[in-house]
């Protein structure tokens, strides 16, 4: 019984809640959550904080699902915030040349045909990210670099750095409505993490994309075209930050090609405390939803803290530290 | 093998340089340098040439600190945070106390080698990635910094670091003088130094050597420890350096406009042929692939482009330049498994 | 004469488990001494303990010419001149050749490089081995076998009284291992004490003038060479005798499965002509190099023949990627079970069910946690595969259960042609024994296997019949039972 630690209630209760990263941010989460209650009192659970919560999450969160899938897969994306504006410009674009009357099957089809296009110009993004990756074999973060710029480029030059805004209402709903008190927003990243879940951990795409992140090689000698996996994984990665793009737009009502670039490194900030391997090969969509509620549960408390937004950047910071530290100490402290 | 040794040294090195990842560079910017002097005479001036140096020094002196990163095997990314903080540090001190040349960078350096150890204590004690650690780092130097200073700009420097340095001045033409000033100064000895550690002492090659074999580094006896320690530190000296040269360019301290700009460094260096694997890259290589960024913006601009459309050629640029890159590398392996 | 190492009494534990238990080891100067024993017998522990790397536990006794040490550390060891070769060779694929060898002269405090002197350094250890190689070429440019020679350089160089080779075998051409062997034989003139490691008991014995045997941590003697033979070896090491009897030919009137005629691709094989029939176990053998890989690969569609024909039950097929290949029931188990045949961080779960995986997909191409598990508890059972938790990552298996895993991965694919790529590598004999076990029941069953290998008991033992290819080319297609092991030996080497 001598390596009976102070760590040994916490890795039980840790294993209990399936082990590793999981139950290590479950515990923090529930610390988190008691430090607040305690700080704040009862504001902290006012409807109104929770939809703020609610609110503000989805954006990061669908952009982090599109970077943990190329992550997953020992890549890395990062044109998602570029591929976002492009996007939201392109479906901006389409809305605002005309809108056939404010009601009516033609002002509904407008504006499914802008979504569609903005999907589009996501998914070729995606095809040639992937085709770059998959079929030239350049490492991923030099070809997502080179198309990142490359869709800044574009959407720059063609907009001169200008905002496009004024949409029409189911638009603006997707950003700010409600259905029955939960953002639609909210509901927008359900059905987007949902699917992935899916995908990762119950189709042979998803076991393909992991055994590709840990040994690509192996896995095509086992008979899997790990090409056109990769390509599929590059242009799925593209159509959920076209997804962000259309919340993000939504919510501000204009599209421009520079909104959200500090997005983007706190996107693979998100995916790396949800316990996705930065080389390649683990990570669910749980411990991101996890990781996803931590940080926007940071921010919200220090935001009714009357805390600087930037403390707050800290503080995810040091919290990336502390988990990413958590393996090697529990190691020490068995030792 | 038996006859290279016989042939002379000087023929198989030229014959290893064509074959490199630098000498297609160079040939890349030789053809863009043509074309553009070309097609608008002012291109190939002394005033331009002097002029990109300036612009990019602060771009350049990162570059080299993140090539020995990556060399060494790492990689970080919190470089312009340690910069933004080293800048303030160093100019709130010189305005409160006064300072000097040597004092100031002194003070600079110092700063971004301590926020360097922090980044390789954490990567070393926690063995935690270093992707991992620098994407974390960034977020707390600037975070804190912002949170303390409120993101406030400083305007008032002090006067000898406004005016700057003028060296070597000489005239060329009847209207137009040139000199060294401090932009060319620091990136030229970045270079110099940094080309030194690299290649000149036995230092770098550990260096060269941990980032190609970590494992065999450790069963000879390398002191990985303190070699780790000396690459992130050497990241932050450059860092804020950088952070000084930016200060003196932009004549203010803007704690906000540094962080974000990662990627262009990261660009600049991959770009130079630098591996994220480790092991590989070259201070002529990061100096090319710094000179391909710039040398196509800036014959953007004087050929008349709008600068928003700048982004998009680079983009062009840099994916064009990988891709046939990757595609020659798998070429030549597939001849040699046929051969 | 006093020995170059005197060592007794030596004991390591690691926890409760004892990974050596009062090993004696003598060597003499000028000796080749080989150290042989199956994985986990403690023979990595005694090189540890040798190169200083492991303290031993108290109360064991060192001694290098004459003086007593009571453990050693990788600094006083590196000082005495024990220099170790691992397997892996730990070589700086991205310096140069010089700076390989002349390593020593970067170590140590700030100073700058002396680039002639370096050269010169090398230049000396390379005469002493008759390296012609430029000493300014990245060490990542040389074939395996000149990488080789860089660590044997690089041992030189630091003053090597006694050199300890980890397989230095494992990856060489017959050719060059005959190159190796000469080298150390002059060394060994040259009054160096060599230490080689290996698993190949052949090599061994030609090459050792005495062999120490550890089973279980504890040293079950030293022989000399010329007292012992590789059967008698393997009993030593294993506590297990095994026979194999020559399997006979049987088959003429079984259909046949693959057929090529004329088969060729520049630079790797050319006129491959070949028949595999249904329930046989066809060895091919020959030297690495000889592009019997090649060929295996070009049947698994990763290698596409330039010229000829495959047949299948009589049908010609073109075989555009290794996917179709597997459809037209062909599965192929690489030679590099670490790096091709298996994903090691992953599950032994994702291993199995990778090949697999569209089958089972259920309604909506979803795949459930039980068909999953299902799968991979009738897999396990069957190939008798020791696992305490399918979820745990391959990696932590020995190489005989990593091995079952490749075959489960593959004969849940159904196939009639069964590609083996030498299955036993890195295999303990008596785990091998297992493997030979499966590929005879798969044979009995109707598949038509290729097994692969350079090791020639093994294709002789264990296959109906025997192809023999050299420089791309089959020279010999005979029936195991009208050959012999000398008749096979001369025909790949001739």
């Amino acid at each position: 019984m001598k390596e009976k630690s102070p760590l040994s209630l916490v890795t039980r209760i840790g294993r209990s809640l399936g082990g590793g990263t999981m139950g290590t941010l479950t515990l923090l989460l529930v610390s988190l959550w008691v430090v607040f209650a305690l700080v704040i009192g009862e504001r902290f659970f006012s409807v109104n904080t929770l939809q703020s919560m609610a609110f503000q999450m989805p954006e990061l969160g669908i952009l982090s699902l599109a970077m943990m899938l190329a992550l997953l897969s020992g890549g890395l994306n990062l044109s998602i915030i570029a591929t976002a504006n492009l996007t939201g410009l392109t479906i901006a674009f389409v809305l605002t040349r005309t809108v056939p009357g404010s009601e009516g099957m033609a002002w509904v089809g407008w504006q499914l045909l802008a979504i569609a296009a903005g999907f589009g110009v996501a998914g070729l993004i995606g095809l040639v990210n992937g085709y770059v990756i998959a079929y030239l074999g350049v490492s991923p973060i030099l070809a997502t670099l080179g198309t990142m710029t490359l869709c800044k480029g574009i959407a720059i030059g063609l907009t001169r750095g200008n905002v496009i805004s004024g949409f029409p209402d189911p638009i603006i709903f997707i950003g700010n409505g409600t259905i029955f008190g939960v953002p639609f927003a909210l509901v927008v990243f359900a059905l987007c993490a949902v699917p992935v879940a899916i995908l990762l951990n119950a189709t042979p795409f998803g076991a393909k994309v992991y055994m590709i992140g840990s040994n690509e090689k192996a896995t095509r000698y086992s008979g899997v075209d790990t090409r056109a996996v990769l390509l599929r994984l590059y242009v799925y990665s593209s159509l959920l930050a076209g997804v962000a793009a259309l919340v993000m737009m939504a919510r501000f009502n204009s599209a421009n090609a520079a909104y959200g670039e500090s997005y983007l490194l706190v996107t693979i900030l998100a995916a790396v405390l949800g316990g996705v391997d930065p080389f390649g090969g683990f990570g669910k969509v749980g411990g991101l939803i996890l990781a996803l509620v931590i940080l926007q549960m940071i921010s919200s408390a220090f935001n009714l803290l009357n805390l600087s937004q930037f403390l707050t950047l800290a503080i995810w910071g040091g919290i990336l530290i502390a988990v990413a530290a958590v393996p090697h100490l529990r190691a020490l402290l068995r030792r | 093998m038996p006859d290279s040794l016989k042939a002379p040294s000087v023929k198989a090195a030229l014959a290893r340089f064509r074959r490199s990842h630098e000498f297609w560079l160079l040939a890349v910017i030789l053809v863009l340098c043509a074309g553009l002097g070309a097609a608008n005479p002012q291109f190939l001036t002394m005033q331009n040439l002097f002029d990109l140096l300036t612009s990019y020094a602060f771009v350049g002196i990162l570059a080299l600190g993140l090539l020995v990163v990556l060399i060494a095997g790492g990689i970080d990314i919190s470089f312009t945070a340690t910069a933004s903080v080293a800048q303030y540090v160093a100019l709130v001190i010189a305005n409160a106390y006064g300072a000097n040349w040597f004092s100031l960078f002194a003070m600079a350096i110092g700063t971004g080698v301590a926020l360097g150890a922090v980044n390789a204590l954490f990567v070393q004690k926690l063995r935690i990635p270093s992707i991992i650690v620098s994407v974390a780092t960034l977020n707390i130097f600037y975070g804190l910094l912002i949170f303390v200073t409120g993101g406030k700009y400083i305007y008032s420097l002090p006067d000898w670091f406004a005016t700057g340095i003028f060296w070597f001045e000489f005239d060329w033409g009847p209207t137009s003088s040139y000199g060294v000033n401090l932009q060319i100064l620091i990136l030229g000895i970045g270079f110099l130094v940094t080309w030194l550690l690299l290649n000149r002492t036995n230092i770098g090659r550990q260096v060269y050597a941990m980032g190609g074999n970590p494992d065999a580094a450790q069963r000879l006896g390398f002191h990985t420890f303190r070699l780790n320690m000396l690459v992130y530190c050497y990241m932050g000296a450059m860092a804020g350096a950088a952070s000084l040269v930016q200060a003196q360019l932009a004549q203010s301290v803007a704690p906000t406009v540094l962080v974000g700009k990662e990627l262009d460094v990261v660009a600049a260096v991959v770009l130079g042929g630098a591996s994220l694997a480790g092991g590989v890259g070259t201070v002529l290589g990061t100096f090319l692939g710094l000179a391909l960024l710039a040398v196509l913006q800036n014959g953007l601009i004087l050929l008349g482009v709008s600068s928003y459309w700048s982004p998009l050629f680079v983009g062009l640029v840099i994916l064009i330049s990988v891709s046939v890159t990757a595609w020659s590398q798998r070429e030549r392996r597939a001849r040699r498994v046929r051969a | 004469m006093t020995p170059f190492l005197d060592m007794s009494r030596i004991s390591k534990r690691f926890g409760g488990v004892h990974a050596l238990r009062n090993v004696d080891l003598t060597l003499q100067t000028g000796e080749v001494h080989c150290l042989v024993g199956e994985n986990g017998s403690g023979k990595s522990t005694l090189i540890k303990i040798i190169s200083g790397v492991q303290a031993p536990e108290p109360g064991g006794r060192i001694s290098i010419a004459g003086q007593d040490y009571p453990h050693l550390n990788p600094v006083r060891s590196t000082h005495c001149g024990i220099q170790v070769i691992y397997q892996d060779l730990s070589l700086f694929p991205n310096l140069t050749v010089a700076e390989n060898i002349a390593i020593g002269q970067h170590l140590g405090g700030v100073r700058r490089v002396d680039w002639a002197a370096m050269s010169v350094i090398a230049l000396n250890a390379m005469a002493k081995v008759g390296a012609e190689f430029d000493p300014d070429t990245k060490v990542a440019e040389l074939p395996i076998a000149g990488r080789q020679l860089v660590a044997i350089c690089r041992a030189l160089a630091a003053d090597a009284k006694l050199i300890i080779m980890d397989e230095p075998t494992a990856s060489l051409t017959r050719h060059e291992v005959d190159a190796l062997i000469a080298l150390v034989s002059e060394l060994k003139r040259a009054g160096m004490c060599i230490v080689f490691v290996s698993h190949r008991l052949d090599e061994v014995l030609e090459i050792a003038e005495r062999v120490t045997v550890l089973r279980d941590g504890v040293k079950v003697g030293t022989f000399d060479a010329d007292t012992i033979d590789s059967r008698k070896l393997s009993h030593l090491m294993t506590g297990h005798a095994f026979d194999y009897d020559i399997h006979p030919y049987r088959l003429a009137a079984a259909p046949v499965v693959l057929e090529l005629q004329g088969l060729g691709r520049d630079g790797d094989y050319e006129d491959v002509d070949l028949t595999l029939r249904a329930g046989e176990i066809l060895g091919l053998t020959g030297l690495l190099g000889s592009g019997r890989t090649e060929l295996a690969l070009s049947l698994f569609g990763m290698n596409p023949p330039d010229r000829g024909v495959i047949l299948l039950d009589g049908q010609p097929v073109s075989l555009a990627s290794n996917a179709e290949a597997i459809r037209k029931g062909i599965a192929y188990v690489p030679e590099d079970r670490l790096t091709l045949g298996l994903i090691l961080d992953q599950s032994i779960t994702s291993n199995i069910t990778l090949t697999v995986l569209g089958r089972l997909a259920g309604r909506l191409g979803l795949i459930t946690a039980g068909t999953r598990n299902g799968h991979v508890t009738q897999w396990v059972s069957r190939l008798g595969i020791k696992v305490s938790d399918p979820e745990n990552p391959v990696k932590t298996l020995s190489g005989g259960n990593q091995q079952r895993v490749v075959l489960a991965k593959w004969m849940a694919t159904n196939p009639r042609v069964l590609i083996l790529d030498s299955p036993t590598v890195g295999v303990d004999i008596s785990a091998k024994d297992g493997i030979y076990d499966i590929i005879r029941q798969l044979a009995d069953a109707g598949v038509a296997v290729l097994l692969i290998s350079d090791e020639i008991p093994e294709v002789l033992y264990h296959s109906h019949r025997v192809l023999v290819m050299r420089h791309g080319r089959l020279t010999l297609d005979v029936p195991s039972s009208q050959t012999s092991e000398p008749a096979l030996r001369q025909a790949v080497n001739a």
